[in-house]
């Protein structure tokens, strides 16, 4: 096993709450910090009483334009959050990339500051490359920008909501009702401490493992990274995890087993020599579901490969709580949205 | 050059008088690896906007990468980029390709452009694949008293990498290409250099391990020499934490522990000399994803500063890498001579001790894509003297 101490921390995190300068955009789990994460996560509570109402809808954001510039191919990230829009009753825009003029070859600066002059507030931005999110947060003059997703990069939402279903759902079983914990401002009692979580997949190619590996260890948990050499990173210094090539010794002593999506082509690139193997040598089959606590968690950001990372009954199980993680993702991304776009504004309005 | 020394005792009617307070006189500079962009990319740079971004800078020759559109791979393109270059603010010498159209597959006519003066070949923006291939390469060209320069990369194992392949890339979710994409064909180079006895040019020398490489062929009497870029030696990966693709380059900005090794090579004379490697490349297309955007950087008018900033070398001897040095690598009989009566005035006068901070807009260069845009730098170029002609004088180009 490696391990190491420290991931890089954004210099000046931007914290949103009272007291501190209000966050401009979501790019990092980073930009975050352990207080930021929990902010986020406590006013996603409110929003999960909301969406639990007969009418799941409040004014917050009304007046304000949100658009979801996608690059990507990715329905439910995109519903998620235009979901979340809508019952803060914002206006929505869709700008996908098939019914636009980047395929006519509008470059993406001109695509940027195209929809910024139709006076837009926030932007939910997911592309294929790496650091996308980055340069468009440089070209903007006033809108915020939400990263749903980038390359190999980041997918800091994603994390919020895995850190939500995971510390409530924790919390729910321990028969206390979430107290954020993390209020604390001696940074003592974080809400993910002792919770020891495995990450199992391609961690290489995935921007679900690099924003979850932020937030979770931020939280205090323990994080271990379960994948064949050719899908770990080519380089772990500074992650503040450890790294298995053994799932059944790591599968007892986890807390939460989260499985990633693993692409077919990833066989093209001779990263694995074939889909059965990978399921034969890492994939979360019945028997080793087995291997788990009783009370551990199985999660998934989805879309699932059944059969391949996961076998069907073990996705479907009790203890799995992947249709849990995407009711939270429309709460989770309601509260980013508030906090970027509607502070100030009460939400008992 | 009618006289040297520190008293003129006295001057024609109508000579130019150029003052050289507080600044050292120094033979013009020389670039080895210019990427002038004519013909075919226009847009970004010409002969003629290059040539007056060298002179800003302080050369008086620079050497056009033959990755053109098309590739100087004939005599008729030879001869085309020279005769744009007959007036340019400095000499522009030509490196001639290796391949036809760069392919790595057919030898280009090496013979008939060596005899139009061609002293360097390379495929540059590549190396060549194909061991077989380079190795008759430089037995063909054993006879033509010319060197062959290399771009080393191995493309199967750096296929795909828009970085280097490390922390930062493992971090920032960009696929990268290891150093040893570079060290496996500085080895495989070595090894044809010793098989063939012609003498090969490192370019752009980028890793720790390539330079070690170097310095071991150089003590077992191997005819090869290196250069090193201005950003090699100050900038590391970890620039590209904020995806800016200014700083995506080829081969790829590396770690502290490689600047120290390329500065290390500088100073113990494994690497020759200083090259820009100037790559310019308009902003709309550096306006893109990380892994679309081309790779490349401007240099010409920052290298001196750079240098002059960055290492720890007496003035000398960052001229001789700047001037002399790669003079002699290009076979450029006429430029970086020592200052004295009777050779040609190709000068250029440097002010040591000047701060000035770096401009892109101010630039000659029809780009922009600098990764030193805001930095202070120390020294500056006064004035450039091409045969006898002040081609810049207080930091303005004449024409």
């Amino acid at each position: 096993m490696r391990s190491a101490t420290s991931l890089r921390q954004s210099s000046a995190p931007n914290v949103a709450g009272p007291g501190h300068t209000p966050l401009r955009h979501l790019l990092s789990v980073s930009d975050l910090g352990a207080d930021g994460i929990e902010e986020i996560l406590r006013v996603t509570d409110t929003f999960v009483e909301v969406s639990g109402r007969a009418i799941p809808k409040v004014p917050a954001l009304r007046g304000k334009t949100v658009v979801s510039l996608f690059f990507e191919d990715s329905t439910r990230t995109r519903l998620s959050f235009e979901t979340a829009a809508r019952r803060l009753s914002a206006d929505v825009m869709t700008f996908s990339v098939s019914g636009s003029s980047v395929g006519k070859g509008e470059s993406l600066r001109d695509t940027v500051e195209t929809i910024e002059a139709m006076g837009i507030d926030g932007v939910v931005v997911r592309h294929g490359g790496s650091g996308v999110p980055w340069q468009v947060a440089g070209w903007l003059h006033q809108a915020a920008v939400i990263n749903g997703g980038d390359g190999s990069h980041e997918h800091p939402t994603q994390a919020l909501l895995d850190c939500y279903t995971i510390t409530r759902t924790l919390s729910a079983r321990a028969g206390a009702r979430p107290t954020g914990l993390a209020a604390d401002p001696t940074g003592r009692g974080r809400s993910l401490d002792g919770v020891r979580i495995g990450i199992v997949g391609d961690i290489r190619h995935s921007r679900v493992a690099r924003s979850d590996v932020l937030a979770f260890t931020a939280l205090g948990a323990q994080v271990v990274l379960v994948a064949p050499p050719t899908l770990l990173p080519p380089s772990l210094v500074g992650w503040p995890v450890q790294v298995s090539h053994d799932i059944e010794a790591v599968l007892p002593t986890l807390d939460v087993v989260y499985l990633l999506r693993l692409q077919q082509e990833r066989m093209h690139e001779a990263l694995l020599p074939s889909l059965r193997e990978y399921t034969a040598t890492y994939g979360l089959t019945r028997d080793r579901a087995r291997l788990l606590s009783e009370d551990a968690l199985i999660m998934h950001p989805g879309p699932v490969n059944r059969g391949v990372e996961i076998a069907a009954e073990v996705a479907d199980q009790a203890s799995s709580v992947i249709t849990r993680q995407v009711a939270n993702g429309v709460a989770v991304r309601m509260a980013v949205l508030y906090l970027l776009l509607g502070s100030g504004v009460d939400l008992a309005a | 050059m009618v006289s040297a020394g520190n008293r003129v005792e006295s001057t024609p009617a109508g000579t130019v008088v150029l003052d050289a307070g507080g600044c050292l006189v120094a033979p013009g500079l020389v670039d080895l690896h210019t990427h002038l962009r004519e013909p075919g990319r226009e847009e970004t740079e010409t002969v003629e906007t290059g040539s007056r971004s060298a002179a800003l800078g302080g050369y008086t020759a620079v050497v056009a990468m033959p990755n053109t559109d098309p590739a100087i791979d004939s005599a008729a393109t030879v001869r085309q980029v020279l005769d744009l270059g007959r007036d340019a603010l400095c000499d522009v010498a030509v490196a001639g390709a290796i391949t036809i159209g760069r392919a790595g597959t057919r030898l280009a006519p090496l013979a008939e452009m060596a005899a139009l003066g061609v002293k360097l070949f390379t495929d540059d923006g590549s190396g060549v694949q194909d061991a077989r291939l380079m190795r008759r390469a430089l037995e063909y060209a054993s006879s033509l008293g010319v060197t062959l320069a290399q771009h080393c990369e191995d493309s199967s194992l750096a296929a795909g990498g828009h970085m280097h392949e490390g922390e930062w890339s493992s971090r920032l979710g960009i696929p990268g290409q290891p150093a040893e994409a570079e060290e496996l064909m500085v080895m495989r180079d070595l090894a044809l250099c010793r098989l063939t006895g012609t003498p090969v040019h490192f370019l752009h020398l980028s890793t720790a391990g390539s330079i070690a490489m170097l310095r071991g062929a150089k003590a077992s009497g191997l005819p090869v020499t290196a250069e090193a870029t201005p950003h090699h030696l100050s900038l590391t990966d970890e620039c590209v934490a904020g995806y800016d693709t200014v700083y995506k380059v080829n081969p790829p900005l590396r770690t502290e522990a490689d600047v120290a090794a390329v500065r290390a090579g500088l100073a113990d004379g494994t690497i020759d000399a200083i090259a820009t490697d100037h790559a310019p490349h308009s902003q709309e297309s550096k306006e893109a994803p990380f892994d679309q955007a081309p790779p490349g950087m401007i240099g010409l008018e920052t290298a001196l500063a750079v240098a002059l900033t960055e290492l720890d070398l007496p003035v000398e001897r960052v001229v001789a890498l700047l001037s002399w040095q790669p003079a002699a690598i290009a076979g450029l009989s006429e430029h970086g001579l020592s200052i004295t009566a009777g050779a040609p005035a190709n000068l250029c006068i440097i002010d040591p001790e000047i701060e000035w901070t770096v401009d892109p807009s101010r630039m000659a260069s029809r780009s922009r894509n600098s990764p030193f845009a805001g930095r202070t730098l120390r020294g500056r170029v006064r004035h450039t003297v091409l045969a006898g002609e002040p081609v810049v004088v207080n930091g303005q180009a004449q024409r």
